[in-house]
């Protein structure tokens, strides 16, 4: 994960397994390990509103994760993540209150339902590309929102459905504290997964589809596979990481899964950067930080000259819309390759400090 | 009894008693009238369409903030009407001067740094570009719909045994007008046979002396203009309020219709994606009772056309082989 600038020269790689390492340095190893070890401790440090913002960084971290194989490593466009997100949430909820089966296998479950659904509307993906398929994902946000409200079975309509507290084994885990453990595990294993599928055969053959389809073809890459399992993937995690929302939330309802959700989800990958797993997380982290640190501004202004020019009590919630909308164009034009390419550059300079030419 | 649906804004169901009411009696009268009313959407989509392709075909990029064009459109022009007192004469063309600089501007400042770039971040810059729009614009003007002051004098006009209403026909007049004025702009123009000449190939256009850029620019200008005039049409009409952005989506469903190159393909595919809404509404307030449907069969159809026909009724095919 650590860029190729952080390796000492004259270090050739003289095998596959060595280029294709998960952490090129021990350093970066043990710094990993650490870093996951310690914040383990987060709960017993932090305050509960922190920990609440580590805990939605972590569940649409992973969600933000199925966007960025679908985008970031396929090349393909979907604009309708959130739609999914919402579905993975409603099927967990409806499948632990209709069958009972408990929440631990209800995540993977409502992953795999809707990574199934991701397939029917990956369909045209095998035949379509680029902006048709932008459009198509468009549709089938809208299609998606549609049933929700529609299917009063399975999401309860206007009244908001109730998930279950997860549970393992019969023992409940209550509240933030412990909650925290359950999303720090499947952000643990689901980055992992994907780590490795990016270093597998599948993960190379996606990576050749975004970067020249027709000669991916003529490798012998079958496009249409390629095209589909992405979408399937990324509505697998999308479903995961709804799961996990609502049994955070403890209830669904059809508020929040529309087309600015969707946005969000694609900023939060081109911010942190297409086709770069940690980068991933950090996108996610700086927008589910980007409204919180608004709300700290707009209180630390309150009554300033500022705060009655642009009456932010009442208007915050169009100017975080809009420092959304801002903030993607800003990246777009001047950081394309978004804060893990800014990150690079930072370790690189450090590396070589203070000689860096 | 005629409405324009689409500015309903995204929730369609409060109006269905009034419609199941009807008798039996009136199903054909009321076929007929949403039929109409199709048809007077239908153009308006046709020319927002219109302006859509237009800048997809000269400059490539997807414009996602189409709908965003006619909001800000409208809402300017309701500023300088009531906010103003500017008798309309004069703030029509304000507001056409403005959105013409708005088109540049955005081509200018944004797009053009992102020539080359992968259609990903085209995409998404125009994504952005309609959240900033529509925030701004709520931020501005708040979100209740504001009624729009009234242009002309409203009446009944009666045809065919229609009671139909004199903005409708205007609304219907203006998009046909805009529609020819545009056809006779690309072929009888300098300027239409640049940009022709540009959507065509943008290196020979170039080596024959065509500012690409220029033409960029006018693109976005002449598209963001004639989107203003749709959203100012659809305000007086209905009144302006956020929900007139959804108009811009539902351009989508209209320009794979027709193709996405293809302007009048989209002129007809705006008109049929109208009727069709309509037609939808129609059988579910007298058959189906589902509630909603008209608001989502344009994006079931959109997904029918792009598995069936992708490049639509009249777009170029792009055939590729390995």
């Amino acid at each position: 994960m650590a860029g190729s600038t952080l390796i000492p020269s004259g270090d050739f790689r003289t095998s596959y397994a060595e280029d294709t390492t998960v952490f090129p340095t021990r350093t970066g190893r043990n710094a990993m390990i650490a870093g996951i070890v310690l914040i383990c401790f987060a709960p017993y440090v932090l305050g509960e509103y922190t920990l609440s913002l580590l805990i939605q960084i972590g569940i649409f971290g992973i969600a933000a994760l199925g966007l960025n194989i679908v985008v970031g490593f396929t090349g393909q466009i979907s604009i309708g993540h959130a739609a999914f997100f919402g579905f993975g949430a409603f099927t967990s909820a409806y499948l632990s209150n209709r069958f009972g089966i408990p929440v631990f296998f209800c995540i993977p479950l409502a992953g795999v339902v809707t990574a199934a659904v991701g397939l029917v509307f990956g369909l045209p993906a095998a035949r379509l590309k680029g902006l048709y398929l932008a459009i198509a994902t468009l549709a089938a946000q809208y299609i998606l929102l549609d049933f929700f409200a529609r299917a009063e079975w399975f999401t309860g309509g206007s009244v908001p459905a109730s998930a279950e507290p997860f549970s393992i084994f019969g023992y409940s885990l209550r509240g933030d504290k412990k909650y925290f453990y359950v999303v720090l595990a499947y952000v643990v294993v689901c980055y992992l997964l994907v780590t490795n599928l990016i270093r597998s055969r599948d993960g190379r053959a996606l990576i050749a589809v975004r970067d020249h389809y027709l000669s991916a073809e003529i490798m012998g890459i079958n496009l249409t596979k390629y095209r589909t399992l992405s979408f399937g993937l990324a509505a697998f995690f999308a479903g995961v990481g709804g799961a996990l929302y609502a049994h955070y939330n403890q209830v669904v309802s059809n508020e929040g899964f529309g087309i600015d959700r969707s946005i969000i989800f694609l900023a939060m990958i081109i911010i942190g950067g297409l086709g770069s797993i940690m980068g991933t997380l950090m996108g996610t982290a700086f927008m589910v930080l980007l409204p919180e640190s608004m709300e700290w501004l707009s209180v630390a202004l309150r009554d300033s000259p500022i705060d009655q020019f642009l009456g932010l009590k009442n208007n915050i919630a169009f100017l975080r819309e809009m420092a959304i909308g801002i903030i993607i164009i800003i990246f777009l034009v001047f950081e394309p390759d978004g804060l893990a390419h800014r990150w690079r550059q930072i370790k690189a300079y450090w590396k070589l400090y203070p000689f860096s030419h | 009894m005629l409405r324009i649906a689409a500015t309903l804004s995204h929730k369609g169901r409060g109006e269905e008693p009034r419609n199941s009411r009807l008798s039996n009696s009136m199903n054909t009268q009321l076929l007929i009238q949403l039929l109409v009313n199709g048809l007077v959407v239908g153009t308006l989509y046709g020319v927002v369409a219109m302006s859509f392709v237009l800048i997809y075909k000269a400059t490539q990029v997807v414009n996602f903030a189409q709908g965003e064009l006619l909001l800000v459109g409208a809402w300017v022009c309701w500023a300088l009407l009531t906010k103003y007192q500017v008798p309309f004469w004069l703030g029509m063309p304000i507001t056409l001067v403005f959105m013409f600089v708005l088109g540049i501007a955005i081509q200018v400042v944004i797009l053009r740094p992102l020539i080359g770039e992968p259609i990903i971040s085209v995409i998404m810059v125009t994504i952005a570009l309609s959240t900033v729009f529509s925030a701004l614009m709520k931020w501005m003007f708040g979100v209740n719909l504001q009624p729009f002051p009234s242009v002309f004098g409203t009446q009944n006009v009666n045809i065919l045994g229609l009671q139909v209403q004199t903005v409708y026909l205007m609304s219907l007049a203006v998009s046909v007008a805009m529609m020819i004025g545009m056809a006779w702009f690309f072929r009888f123009s300098k300027y239409g046979l640049a940009m022709r000449a540009t959507a065509f190939n943008q290196q020979v256009a170039q080596s024959l002396g065509i500012s690409v850029k220029n033409v960029f620019a006018m693109a976005w200008a002449i598209s963001a203009t004639v989107s203003a005039v749709a959203g100012v049409v659809v305000a007086v009409v209905n009144g302006v309020s956020a929900g007139l952005a959804f108009y811009g989506i539902k351009v989508f469903p209209a320009a794979i219709l027709g193709g996405l190159d293809s302007v009048g393909g989209a002129v007809l595919g705006g008109i049929i994606i109208g009727l069709l809404e309509n037609f939808a509404h129609f059988l579910d307030s007298e058959y189906l009772h589902w509630g909603n449907l008209y608001e989502i069969a344009p994006f079931y159809a959109l997904i029918v056309i792009l598995m069936i026909k992708p490049y639509g009724l009249f777009g170029t095919k792009d055939i590729e082989r390995v």
